[in-house]
């Protein structure tokens, strides 16, 4: 494999008594598309938040074109390249898709030659146009995107993290809420990304999706790696294997 | 949300007539102020064979109660957009009206009127910004509910006007002062004047800035501003300051206007202030509102103060249909709601 864009190395992270994660690594190549799967608790929130800033690791790095990202914020991890989409998606769902897009970075423009006004008009044609450059069409983009459905919404989330130059973009079950036609509207964006060379891990629990998407396949099981498989190397009946503890007979405890 | 299935049944059907519904519930108070309009005109020309409209008297008088209105309203828009509420604005104002009326009256003696007039004018402002910046630490950094936290300085507000004023109304006697509050020029009253400054200041910082949309923002998604890299609590905080310092001006434009300042001067106009931002389009969840909404709310609040008087009501009946018209308001935004999701589901 070449250089990856992302390589997570040896993390581990402790709540009180609770070892949330214990020295996970991996390596997400740029146009890599990797899965993280695993049951409720096992750890995946935890990894895409380490990775993201949110949470600092108690041990073990995570490196962005070979570069540590140790101690930064989740505004500088996100500056540096790499995107978090969490499952609430931080619109406004006020506001129209222009504004939601340069949020933080506003075009402004001079009114009568002096005044500086937001220009809401550059904003909403820029958005309309990096979303239709990723096939997405929206009918009236002025509209507050809290009108369009779930999967534009999607949409207009990970297109406001490539316009600033995501290099790597994490998902948090972006397909969860959405019905079968927005499902695959956010399927065709991922694959689309990917042709663009982006790096992208998403968690999901829908099989199918993962199957229909993804490279590589992680496996976490009670914050460990669990295992981490190609995906056209393995199936449905082995990731399920893994997510409930590796391929021992039955579980020693009893079940939750 | 059962009861309301035959009327989303029928409006699924028709587009039409879910365009005609959203625009009506969209338009509904430009409507109602033509309305009330036009019921006052054709009551004056039936009952009396005089005019409603067509008198500048009563036109200046419904502009300026427009305007005392609105200079607590105008800051409310800010703070409700953000999806909060400031219900001390009411006792900010009777707070700023009493410093106001009282440094006047302190220097007066020593100083020309418009030059003790200027300086209560600037300190009645500033004493404003004390409950202002009270509130918006409460809030921003203390996380005390607005409805709670504004609650408690309405109360405190109102006590410290009225120990100021030793429970009495603090009468001025400032030429200045006179001209400012009660003459026009051209017809159009200096204080109206002031407003329309005002409303356009405040326009552009809602409409045209970055204040502004991050306040749309905040109170559309905490979580996309924060993303954003706003700073919530210091942008709450200035929300509260901008609410204080919109009723202080409230408060100082009273004393000129009556030349005495009075602690319960903006106690009537806490509800007429809440009510021409709902009218204007707003929603207690946030992030919805504009200034010419609330320009629009509180020309509807003086029309009906004025119009009741007018045909011969008694007075009080001004509360009762300034409530009516909130309840009115709220209904009205949560159908518009939804028929907006009705279209967005297409």
């Amino acid at each position: 494999m070449a250089e990856p864009i992302l390589s997570v190395q040896g993390l581990s992270k402790r709540f009180g008594g609770v070892q949330a994660l214990t020295d996970v690594s991996f390596d997400l190549a740029a146009g890599e598309v990797l899965a993280l799967a695993g049951d409720n608790g096992a750890g995946k929130s935890t990894l895409i938040k380490a990775i993201s800033g949110v949470h600092q690791p108690d041990a073990g790095a995570v490196f962005y074109q070979g570069r540590p990202t140790t101690g930064m914020t989740p505004r500088q991890v996100r500056d540096l390249g790499i995107e978090t989409i969490y499952q609430d998606l931080a619109l406004a769902d006020n506001l129209d898709l222009g504004v939601n897009l340069f949020l933080g970075r506003e075009r402004m423009r001079k009114a009568f030659g002096f005044l500086p006004v937001l220009d809401r008009a550059s904003m909403r044609d820029e958005a309309a146009r990096t979303l239709d450059g990723l096939g997405i069409r929206i009918g009236d983009p002025g509209v507050p995107v809290g009108n369009l459905s779930g999967g534009q919404r999607q949409a207009i989330a990970i297109s406001r993290a490539i316009y600033w130059n995501a290099k790597v973009l994490i998902m948090d079950e972006p397909t969860a809420a959405l019905g079968v036609p927005e499902q695959r509207l956010v399927i065709d964006l991922v694959k689309r990304l990917r042709e663009q060379g982006v790096g992208i891990i998403f968690i999901s629990h829908n099989l199918v999706d993962i199957f229909s998407v993804s490279d590589r396949i992680l496996v976490l099981e009670r914050g460990r790696k669990a295992g981490e498989r190609l995906a056209p190397e393995t199936d449905g009946d082995e990731l399920v294997k893994l997510m409930m503890g590796g391929d021992a007979p039955a579980h020693a405890e009893a079940p939750a | 949300m059962s009861t309301a299935m035959p009327l989303e049944n029928w409006v699924r059907r028709d587009e039409r007539a879910l365009k005609a519904l959203l625009l009506v519930t969209k338009a509904w108070s430009w409507i109602f102020l033509i309305a009330i309009l036009v019921f006052f005109e054709i009551w004056a020309r039936s009952a009396t064979g005089s005019t409603f409209l067509f008198r500048v008297y009563n036109l200046q008088s419904i502009s300026v109660a427009a305007v005392q209105t609105l200079l607590l309203a105008l800051g409310l828009t800010f703070v409700i957009i953000a999806s909060h509420i400031d219900l001390s604005i009411g006792f900010i104002t009777g707070f700023a009206s009493v410093i106001c009326a009282l440094v006047i009256n302190a220097l007066d003696p020593v100083l020309s009127p418009w030059a003790s007039l200027a300086v209560g004018f600037v300190v009645g402002l500033a004493a404003a910004l004390i409950p202002g910046v009270v509130n918006g630490w409460l809030v921003a950094k203390l996380h005390v509910p607005s409805f709670i936290g504004t609650l408690g300085m309405y109360g405190i507000a109102r006590g410290a006007a009225l120990l100021m004023a030793g429970g009495a109304v603090v009468s001025i006697n400032n030429p200045a002062s006179r001209i400012l509050g009660n003459r026009d020029v051209l017809g159009v009253p200096y204080v109206v004047l002031m407003g329309v400054v005002m409303v356009i200041v405040f326009h552009y910082l809602l409409r045209h800035t970055r204040f502004g949309i991050y306040t749309y923002a905040m109170g559309g998604s905490e979580q996309a501003a924060v993303r954003a890299g706003v700073k919530v609590d210091r942008h709450l905080i200035a929300l509260f300051l901008l609410s204080a310092l919109s009723s202080g001006l409230g408060g100082v434009v009273y004393t000129l206007r009556f030349s005495a300042g009075a602690a319960q001067a903006g106690e009537p106009i806490l509800l007429y202030a809440v009510a021409a931002v709902f009218i204007g389009g707003a929603s207690l969840t946030g992030g919805k509102g504009t200034i010419i909404g609330t320009v629009i709310g509180a020309m509807i609040i003086a029309v009906i103060q004025f119009g009741l008087v007018f045909i011969n009501v008694a007075p009080y009946w001004q509360f009762v249909s300034v409530g009516g018209v909130i309840i009115i308001a709220v209904l009205i935004d949560q159908s518009r709601d939804r028929f907006d999701r009705l279209r967005g589901g297409r």
